[in-house]
């Protein structure tokens, strides 16, 4: 058992820097201050202090002080996470995993990285190539996000429908607790006996342990890519487009939805060539052997055409098919151009609702007074409404964070869930208590509890108290109501 | 057809209020897996708790209940061109989704598809307190709150009572092929994952007797032209070869008498040489052995080969038949335990003899 003993700043920096190069012990402000937001920068907050270690025994003896003393910890890979799940504990310690950044084996028969938690998604991907292979998710952010954010994220990408999130392309994750117990979990196996521990790390968002070294299964690189580009002139048609070329037996490597305002955001960015006056656009890569993409491809142009797509163009090149894509993947930056600030939520739907989705969002786009616009990872039902909004303007960030909330109470109410890929973090903690009851937010503790009986990984994202899950409910039921007189009277 | 859930969550209750011991039961097609069961246990049958909640092809998204039998969902299926694509093993007739899903069983396209545990969105589930929760959900990506529905691939029921699931399915291939050639074991190995490193249509591959199969399949001009390519005959009746090794059914498996071991180790893993039958499958990543042995021998050898061991069929029951947990693992499994399962009613010793 643990006691708390209060330990003051200077103790605990003395006492890491017995082992820990004292230069990687930061204290001062001046130097913390990159460290004081990931990603979703509107939550901020200074830890107590930074510490960066360089082997897992320092990593070890860092959780056994912290829980010892009940310093809370929060562990950081690049920073780059969408649900201020990386935000540091104004009482405790930031752990930066920055140094551990070493590929350590690649292995091409039997398509398995052994990866240092720090290293970048994207690396993966480069040091496979030789081989022939590469790591199947891509987030938007893989040139900078590590591995060990992906697995405590569980993320995604453009690619999940075909080839999955993180916890579908793991063999083994390597992990510190919170008592500072170092933890094999999984094997060079497809499977071990016992509960699936693998399953329950993946996408813990921090609050289970700390990383340390991550196997991931690489997939060969499919011979051939191509994408469709269709124009369609109401989103309806398009969302049903994407049914029916599942429907068809076809699953694309990628399919992408963008909206009249991502349209043009993006083409004006990127000069795509997109249809500007079209409502929806679709992106749909089809990989494979030369003869599948071939044979599906056809089938694609045609369904399109046939479903009522107004443009459709093919990409007949590997630099076509990059610029198809450019306008898709420079889209946050490009609606950050037409906007001050926007705010990117992440809830997902089951297709079928996308049209009564949309619709229901530009209502609400009126009635907060801000703009939206759409982009949506189609195949899979995960969208990402980007609030247009400027934080100079007293009231105009706690209005995006209000449209966003009522954003994730319809993703919900249609059967879909409150984050497909971003997390919950502190961003959509009070959200859970609309996805959960109080029972099973009680499980979740009870988890959580089994992990890190302490509580001090990263304490206060992820599961919302049960007691604050009461009073955001009563509020909110007070705003719904609000809501709908205000509606009634207009 | 039926909803029981009312039922079950009473059972529960009426054993977490009486200290009564609950078996999870659902076909009873799994029942030589384990440990063997405690016979002071009532059954819980979950059996007669059927039917698919609901199914939207265009969204690859199905939700039965846990009782369901895995044929009758194929058949439902099969209507709108639709698979599990893990080709879970039916063992029987009457094998149902829930205990595919507690056992994580997957067929012999695991390696390209995923497994059960990887096809599960979402569950509902009565834990201990006879709480029915719901965790995941209907949608491809969930990322809400910690993972509990794949937590249960594997669990054997010690956690609670899986009443209903949230599967991705997948379209049927449009063509498949079977490629058969005569192979030594130990060149076999080097074979198959060097297939599997090319960017090929390939969705099984096994090893048995000295030979090895492949099975490509997807776009029938892609199938054609891999084929080609390949060596190795073109198999008249592939199909029911891979439906046999999914079913367990395959003559290796009819061998009763002798301990049957599985092997979940590093694919490309040099194979040891010991007395007995073995059956390469997942293009190296589940061996199956048929052979006399003590688990103590087994262990260091799935070790070495980079992955895990268990009794899977026969030989002495009472003792531990899962490859044994480091105490840090052991330690956590046994909190998890309790985080949902105080009173210790489920499946007492059924996946290891301290849980």
């Amino acid at each position: 058992m643990t006691t708390k003993t209060k330990i003051t700043k200077a103790e605990l920096t003395r006492q890491f820097q017995t082992f820990i190069d004292p230069d990687w012990v930061i204290t001062d402000d001046e130097t913390m201050r990159p460290y004081e937001c990931d990603g979703l920068s509107m939550y901020r907050e200074l830890p107590l202090l930074v510490v960066l270690p360089e082997t897992v025994a320092q990593v070890q003896r860092i959780m056994r002080i912290c829980n010892e003393h009940q310093v809370p910890v929060v562990a950081r890979g690049a920073g780059t996470g969408l649900s201020a799940g990386a935000m540091p504990h104004k009482e405790g310690v930031l752990l930066s995993m920055a140094k551990f950044n070493r590929i350590l084996n690649i292995d091409p028969l039997a398509r398995t990285a052994r990866l240092q938690p720090g290293v970048r998604n994207l690396a993966i991907s480069e040091e496979a190539a030789q081989y022939g292979l590469y790591y199947g998710p891509d987030p938007s952010s893989q040139i900078a996000c590590t591995i060990g954010g992906n697995v405590a994220e569980n993320s995604g990408g453009v690619h999940c429908l075909k080839y999955g999130l993180t916890t579908h392309n793991l063999h083994r994750v390597e992990m510190v607790t919170a008592e500072g117990q170092l933890m094999v979990i999984g094997s060079e196996g497809l499977d071990t006996c016992g509960m699936d521990l693998l399953a329950l790390i993946t996408g813990s968002e921090g609050l289970l342990g700390v990383v340390t070294e991550v196997t991931v299964k690489l997939l060969p690189r499919p011979e051939v890519a191509q994408v469709v580009m269709a124009g369609f002139d109401n989103v309806q048609t398009a969302g049903d487009a994407v049914g029916t070329i599942i429907a068809n037996g076809i699953i694309p490597a990628g399919l992408e939805m963008m909206d009249s305002h991502a349209i043009i955001a993006a083409d004006d960015f990127a000069q795509a060539g997109y249809p500007r006056d079209a409502r929806a656009l679709l992106l749909c890569e089809v990989d494979g052997t030369e003869e599948e993409v071939h044979e599906h491809i056809a089938q694609t142009e045609a369904l399109f055409r046939k479903l009522g797509a107004t443009s459709v163009r093919t990409s007949r090149s590997e630099e076509e098919r990059e610029l198809l894509w450019k306008g898709r993947k420079c889209a946050f930056p490009a609606v950050g151009r037409i906007s001050p600030d926007y705010y990117c939520m992440d809830g997902t739907i089951p297709r079928r609702h996308l049209a009564h989705v949309l619709a229901e969002m530009e209502t609400m786009s009126e009635k907060f007074g801000l703009r939206v616009a759409n982009v949506f990872h189609a195949g899979d039902g995960n969208l990402h409404p980007l609030i247009l909004f400027d934080a100079n303007i007293p009231g105009e960030f706690e209005r995006a964070e209000a449209f966003g909330s009522s954003i994730l109470r319809l993703c919900v109410d249609v059967g879909g869930c409150i984050t497909g890929e971003h997390g919950v973090g502190i961003e959509k903690v009070r959200q859970m208590a609309i996805q959960f009851n109080d029972e099973e937010l009680q499980q979740f503790h009870d988890v959580k509890n089994a992990f890190d009986p302490a509580g001090i990984l990263n304490p206060g994202k992820g599961v919302p108290t049960l007691r604050f899950c009461q009073e955001y409910r009563s509020l909110e039921y007070k705003l719904h109501t609000h809501e709908l007189v205000d509606v009634a009277h207009g | 057809m039926a909803d029981i859930s009312r039922q079950l969550q009473e059972q529960v209750l009426h054993a977490s209020n009486s200290g009564q011991k609950l078996n999870i039961t659902g076909g009873n097609t799994k029942a030589f897996m384990g440990r063997k069961a405690d016979t002071t246990a009532n059954i819980l049958d979950v059996s007669e708790h059927t039917g698919i909640v609901d199914y939207q092809p265009v969204e690859l998204v199905l939700t039965v209940r846990a009782g369901t039998r895995v044929q009758d969902i194929e058949t439902e299926l099969a209507e709108h061109h639709q698979t599990l694509h893990f080709e879970p093993p039916q063992i029987r007739t009457n094998t149902t989704i829930g205990g595919t899903l507690a056992c994580n069983l997957s067929g012999p396209s695991r390696p390209w598809a995923g497994s059960v545990r990887d096809q599960v969105l979402g569950i509902r589930l009565l834990n201990g307190k006879g709480e029915h929760l719901r965790f995941g959900g209907q949608v491809m990506k969930n990322v809400a709150g910690y993972d509990v529905s794949r937590l249960q691939a594997g669990a054997m029921g010690t956690l609670g009572v899986i009443t209903e699931i949230s599967l991705k399915v997948m379209p049927k291939p449009a063509a498949s092929m079977t490629l058969i050639q005569d192979m030594d074991i130990n060149e076999v190995i080097h074979y198959m994952n060097s297939r599997a490193a090319e960017p090929k249509p390939i969705t099984a591959a096994c090893w048995v007797d000295g030979k090895v199969y492949l099975r490509l399949a997807g776009a029938r001009s892609a199938v054609e032209a891999t084929a080609d390519k390949w060596s190795g005959k073109v198999m008249e009746n592939g199909d029911a070869l891979w439906r046999s090794v999914q079913d367990m059914k395959h003559e290796f498996f009819s061998d009763s008498d002798t301990p049957l071991w599985r092997f979940s180790v590093s694919s490309t893993a040099t194979n040891p040489d010991i007395d007995g039958q073995w059956f390469i499958d997942w293009a190296g990543a589940q061996r199956w052995f048929q052979g006399a042995g003590q688990l103590n021998d087994m262990e260091p050898l799935a070790q070495a080969m980079g992955g895990q061991v268990s009794l899977f069929k026969g030989g002495d029951r009472s003792g531990d038949v899962m490859h044994r947990q480091p105490d840090a693992l052991k330690a956590i499994q046994r909190r998890i335990k309790s985080a949902f399962d105080p009173e210790g009613i489920f499946n007492p010793g059924r996946l290891y003899s301290w849980l």
